[in-house]
């Protein structure tokens, strides 16, 4: 497997990704702690955006 | 015809992937529906549905009004989503909860409903202090709070009636339960148990929610627990279902809640046993049933 390289759009801190990652999976930016949401555009290319935040009736 | 299971969801947690890779290990079709990009015609027909989301539907949504309406909606066209309408609505309210459970003969905590603050401390003269003081709707232990006497009960009442949230002024008030430091989550698929973990509080809070920071460890399934846990899910009307007891130094084991929505990334630490597969194959199975 392998990492894919991205730009954390809040800090500019550099986030690893797989390159099996899958649209809408989470990844935290290693250096601020932000959750970011992996979006896959139509040429493959990772953007990030942030992820949307916890609300109260999340969970099991 | 070739079934298409339908995953909804609208946050990719780890158990979304174990269950995308479970059925592509079986071959078995799908089709990820990410419930966020979706808007549904209520007029719509079976085909225009199941052209969307599929059929049968696991309902993986980690916000729970989103997928219950979104399962409302799927199933009054035809689909068959697990779990179903009926089988979350009671299990995401811990008062709808407890009185399925108990109808059935399930043992639950002694538990206590009120709807004002003086309705709270005529309930605590029942259970007494210390008592545990949970929201009708939630997860991850948020919000649940212990009434530990008079004047800590009053101030988090009175934070609760500020929230401007009408479920938090229904108050759903438990006596505390003597037990280990722990609770038991017993995961069943259908009618069969499938694992049961002890999941352990993190040593800074006292609830043992995985998402917490509590740790799972293995727990055997005894004859006891698996007829509590089938006994629990069959009442709620069965399904994909994680069981949560206690283990109550006076009276056995209590269940204390059933999910829905299962997150098992705490139970999977703890076993061989394939857990997305067990789903898969059983949502896999529903079109049959």
């Amino acid at each position: 497997m392998r990492w894919v390289k991205a730009r954390c759009p809040e800090c500019d801190g550099e986030i690893e990704v797989y390159d099996d990652v899958i649209n809408g999976e989470i990844v935290t930016c290693p250096e601020c702690g932000m959750d970011f949401e992996v979006v896959i555009e139509e040429k493959g290319e990772i953007k990030l955006v942030p992820a949307e935040v916890e609300g109260e009736d999340w969970g099991e | 015809m070739t079934i298409e299971i339908g995953l909804v969801y609208d946050r990719i947690r780890w158990e979304e992937k174990q269950l995308l890779k479970a059925a592509q290990d079986r071959e078995i079709k799908v089709k990820m529906v990410d419930s966020r990009k979706e808007s549904v015609n209520l007029l719509s027909n079976y085909e225009e549905i199941r052209e969307t989301f599929g059929d049968p539907v696991l309902q993986r949504c980690i916000s729970y009004f989103r997928g219950l309406h979104l399962t409302a909606i799927l199933e009054s066209k035809g689909v068959r989503v697990v779990n179903s309408f009926d089988v979350s609505l009671k299990c995401g309210n811990k008062l709808f909860t407890t009185l399925t459970l108990s109808k059935a003969g399930v043992p639950v905590p002694e538990t206590m409903a009120a709807f004002t603050m003086d309705g709270v401390f005529k309930a605590l003269n029942d259970l007494g202090y210390p008592a545990v003081l949970k929201p009708v709707v939630g997860s991850w232990g948020r919000l649940m709070a212990i009434l530990k006497d008079k004047e800590t009960t009053q101030a988090i009442i009175e934070l609760r009636e500020k929230i401007n949230n009408a479920l938090l002024q229904i108050y759903y008030v438990q006596k505390w339960v003597d037990r280990p430091p722990r609770d038991i989550r017993v995961m069943v698929v259908g009618d069969e148990v499938v694992v049961a973990s002890y999941r352990y509080s993190p040593v800074d809070d006292w609830r043992t929610n995985v998402a917490r920071g509590g740790k799972s460890e293995v727990c055997p399934i005894t004859p006891e627990l698996e007829e509590v846990a089938l006994k629990a899910a069959e009442a709620v009307g069965g399904g994909v279902l994680a069981v949560d007891c206690m283990e109550s130094r006076e009276k056995g084991l209590l269940v204390h809640e059933v999910n829905n929505t299962v997150e098992f990334r705490g139970l999977a630490s703890t076993t061989n046993v394939d857990i997305a597969g067990k789903i898969i194959e059983y949502v896999a199975g529903v079109v049959k049933r």
